[in-house]
């Protein structure tokens, strides 16, 4: 139990509820945060669960970093499995207030190489005023952040994050959005996080897997799996997102925007706070927001023009659209266009083409950026 | 002044049924409240069965139960050398079977309540079922298990039917606060029994009223 950076998950299980039943096989390696992703219904909560071991029903085999979780002979129980478990719902204990609630975790705790420490959790979580609160007072971020930290002091060498902000407000996940960002950064635990939204997916996650109906629909990294890359169409319950990492170049305070480079081209975007110029950071963009142009366009107010080839065409069945994927120096960008403009235009596989990126579609996500708050 | 050794008497054998109540109920209480065996109706129905019934017909199969002719009453018999039957043992026998609906609903209920979130929040924090159990649930559960423990002492101290059939009237062995009063009318003793019997009022009075209060001032937050 040394480095705990990369750590291998071989899922190979099935449970069967009657009217749904989940299969799922993977082999990866968790490196940073891994978005679960998937509607509503499709078994993201019961795959947590197996991990975990809170479903004894469970079949077949399971295994994290070399240690054998069950398979068809053991059945490791979940308080041995070096899990933390963040629910949608926090699960505070209201018997204790927010320090008992840490220190039951911190009593409890497996012995590490590098232990994270109560004091560590509250002063990166923010949870110093809160200590001595009782559970029931807390708004639903604050009990988040509390469920989150005293899952970290059970140390454990995969954390497992339940659609932490599913039962927020719009407020409240913008104020907790950081220290889940901050989170990898800070403590290096494999991450699962559970979300069905791309907003969230786009700018937490580093790897993806994408599940349906209780199978694995597509698996990897987050700009392959929301730019569509490896997904057919017709499955898929969202809009396309193009996740772009791009380095800072140069602020422009006056004109309050910022340029960022993408590989040999630049683009500008709204300005972006508390960020050095060689920092680098991620930004999503929809493909809603994308036009494709054959030849370099002039006379546009669209600042952003990006030159690319186009690497696939999906079209969506009974709709008039299609998806254009163009690749940019390596990474996918999808836009959304008519099947009559793909004819008019003569777009086809392997095509030079221009996209158009609106600068104000511009959503900045985080990846190794800037120190919380202050 | 009435004689005060049937409330005595009436305080040992409800603080000693409580006792065991709180061993064989709280097992039993946990059971039911996350089994989904096919038996689980039916232990229910068994456990509720001393809430309907007539004393006198519990009492009536306890004495056939426990009494000398009986498998457990001659086993008794051979090891202690006393019948089960017109003893302080035997009343305490019928005591926790009649009361154990008092200390198994209410509990059953507040684990209910509880639900297996808590539960599954303590394994993963590293805590081992029975850790979990006495670390979360237990605490959780405090006010279901005084409400228990209070119904079921109250509800001992207040039988009547079940005493009078297999522990009969004999002072200091099954001679209850119910049963003196009962005599005490019988032998047109009204003044003792009014003492008695206001006794039992106010007592009975108090103890629910704290029962009920402490349910309405604080809720259980699952």
């Amino acid at each position: 139990m040394l480095e705990q950076s990369d750590k291998r998950l071989e899922i190979d299980t099935s449970l069967d509820f009657g009217k749904f039943n989940l299969e799922i096989q993977c082999d990866l390696s968790l490196q940073g945060v891994t978005g679960l992703f998937g509607p509503s219904g499709s078994g993201k909560t019961t795959l947590l669960r197996i991990l975990a071991g809170l479903e004894n029903r469970s079949m077949g085999s399971v295994s994290y970093g070399g240690v054998i979780w069950q398979d068809s002979t053991v059945f490791i129980a979940p308080h041995l499995r070096s899990v933390g478990y963040v629910f949608q719902d926090a699960r505070l204990f209201s018997h204790l207030d927010v320090e008992g609630n840490l220190r039951y975790a911190d009593k409890r705790q497996i012995p590490k190489d590098r232990q994270i420490t109560l004091s560590e959790v509250v002063s990166i979580l923010q949870i110093d005023s809160l200590l001595h609160r009782a559970t029931d007072s807390l708004s639903g971020g604050e009990r988040q952040r509390v469920a989150i930290a005293r899952s970290l002091l059970s140390q454990p060498e995969l954390l497992l994050l339940d659609e932490p902000l599913g039962a927020l407000d719009a407020a409240h996940k913008k104020e907790i959005f950081p220290y889940l960002q901050s989170l990898h950064r800070s403590f290096g635990i494999p991450t699962i996080y559970v979300s069905h939204s791309v907003t969230e997916m786009a700018q937490l996650a580093d790897n993806m897997i994408m599940i349906d109906s209780g199978r694995i629909n597509s698996i990897g990294s987050v700009s392959q799996v929301l730019g569509r890359e490896a997904l057919d169409w017709s499955v898929v319950p969202f809009e396309p997102v193009a996740i772009l990492s791009v380095k800072i170049v140069e602020d422009f305070p006056a004109l309050h925007l910022t340029r960022v480079a993408h590989g040999e081209q630049t683009l500008m975007v709204p300005h972006l706070k508390n960020v050095q110029p060689g920092d680098s950071i991620r930004l999503s963009v929809r493909a809603a927001d994308v036009v494709l142009a054959t030849s370099k366009p002039v006379d546009l107010s669209v600042r952003n023009v990006v030159l690319g080839q186009v690497k696939s065409i999906k079209a969506a069945p009974g709709t008039a659209f299609a998806t254009v994927i163009v690749d940019v120096d390596g990474t996918c960008i999808p836009s959304q266009v008519t099947l009559e403009a793909i004819d008019e235009l003569g777009i086809e596989t392997g095509l030079p083409i221009y996209a158009l990126i609106k600068t104000a579609t511009f959503d900045r996500s985080f990846s190794g950026g800037p120190s919380l708050g202050h | 002044m009435p004689d005060l050794g049937p409330l005595w008497l009436s305080l040992v054998l409800a603080g000693v049924t409580t006792v065991i109540l709180f061993f064989l109920g709280t097992p039993l209480a946990w059971w039911l409240s996350c089994t989904t065996s096919r038996l689980k109706p039916v232990i229910e129905a068994i456990t509720a069965l001393p809430l309907v019934l007539p004393p006198t017909v519990i009492g009536f199969y306890f004495l056939i139960a426990l009494g000398p002719a009986s498998p457990v009453g001659s086993f008794w018999l051979q090891v202690t050398g006393d019948a089960l039957t017109f003893s302080f043992t035997g009343l305490v026998v019928a005591s926790v079977i009649y009361s154990l609906p008092f200390m198994v609903q209410p509990l059953q209920n507040s684990f209910e309540s509880i639900g297996v979130g808590p539960m599954e929040a303590a394994y993963t924090l590293n805590a081992s079922r029975t850790d979990a159990f006495f670390s979360v649930v237990v605490p959780l559960a405090k006010r279901g298990f005084i409400t228990s423990a209070v119904l079921a002492f109250a509800h001992t101290i207040g039988e009547f039917g079940v005493v009078l059939m297999v522990g009969g009237n004999i002072p200091g062995q099954t001679k209850v606060i119910s049963i003196a009063i009962y005599e005490h009318v019988e032998t047109l003793n009204y003044a003792d029994a009014h003492i008695l019997s206001a006794g039992l009022l106010s007592f009975t009075f108090v103890v629910l009223f704290l029962v009920y209060a402490q349910k309405s001032g604080n809720r259980i937050h699952a």
